[in-house]
């Protein structure tokens, strides 16, 4: 069993729960069995190629999956899996312009 | 409404001023209590855009991750982004709009080579951003206040 930390924009599909447990072998297998536990949350974090969408992070213990293998990295007994929304922005284009 | 204290000004302040004139990023850590969110510490992330750090900022992600994890650790959480606008009004840009998540507060600091002008917090409802104040406790002698 592994720890899911869900960040504050994604917890209206979690019953406002911020961590959830995981269950799974592959990160791919983890968010799959969310979705079956939270249907809804899966699309928010993957997009409709199933891969990591481009302003999700997804965290394993300290590691950047994109950096591992990705949806096939390993997911272990005790592993926390962080989502992380990709916070961007800046100064230009402000509307009107 | 956020809620913070002058400590945390005069860290966000200290922060982004001294990043001038590139844009500068952190994070609020606080609780939050339906639309009220009171900040009890505040964490400088990295602006991980080097091409365009005058007028653009991406968090570096792992600052947030390591932030989650400290907060939850305290009994907290990541209640807002605070980021700032050096020579530029303290108002969200279309980009700033475009890439923001509802759920958190989304303070903007309006910085000059003076140090910090004005500030104001936004939260993002049904995809526009909406000021929602900022409440400093005043006279706050808890704290020494530094560099506002």
């Amino acid at each position: 069993m592994s720890q899911i930390r869900i960040p504050t924009p994604l917890r209206k599909f979690t019953g406002g729960m911020d961590e959830v447990p995981g269950s799974g072998n592959t990160l791919r297998a983890v968010l799959e069995n969310l979705e079956s536990q939270h249907a809804g949350i899966r699309k928010q974090i993957c997009d409709s190629n199933g891969e990591l969408r481009r302003f999700v992070n997804v965290f394993i213990n300290e590691e950047d999956a994109r950096y591992l293998a990705g949806l096939d990295s390993e997911i272990k007994e005790g592993d926390v899996i962080s989502i992380i929304p990709a916070i961007a922005g800046g100064t230009k284009n402000r509307p009107g312009e | 409404m956020l809620r913070m204290g002058e400590i945390h000004l005069a860290e966000v302040s200290a922060h982004v001023t001294s990043r001038y004139p590139d844009e500068a990023c952190g994070l609020l850590i606080g609780n939050a209590s339906g639309a009220r969110r009171e900040v009890r510490r505040v964490v400088a992330a990295k602006n991980l855009n080097r091409e365009r750090s005058r007028d653009r900022y991406e968090m570096d992600p792992s600052d947030f991750r390591r932030a989650d994890a400290d907060a939850a650790r305290a009994g907290t959480e990541v209640v807002g982004i605070y980021h700032s606008h050096p020579d530029h009004p303290c108002l969200p840009s279309a980009f700033d709009q475009e890439r923001a998540w509802e759920g958190y507060s989304y303070l903007i600091l309006s910085v000059s080579a003076r140090g910090l002008d004005e500030f104001r917090s936004w939260i993002l409802r049904d995809g526009t951003f909406r000021d929602e104040g900022v409440e400093i406790p005043a006279h706050n002698k808890q704290y020494e206040v530094k560099g506002r």
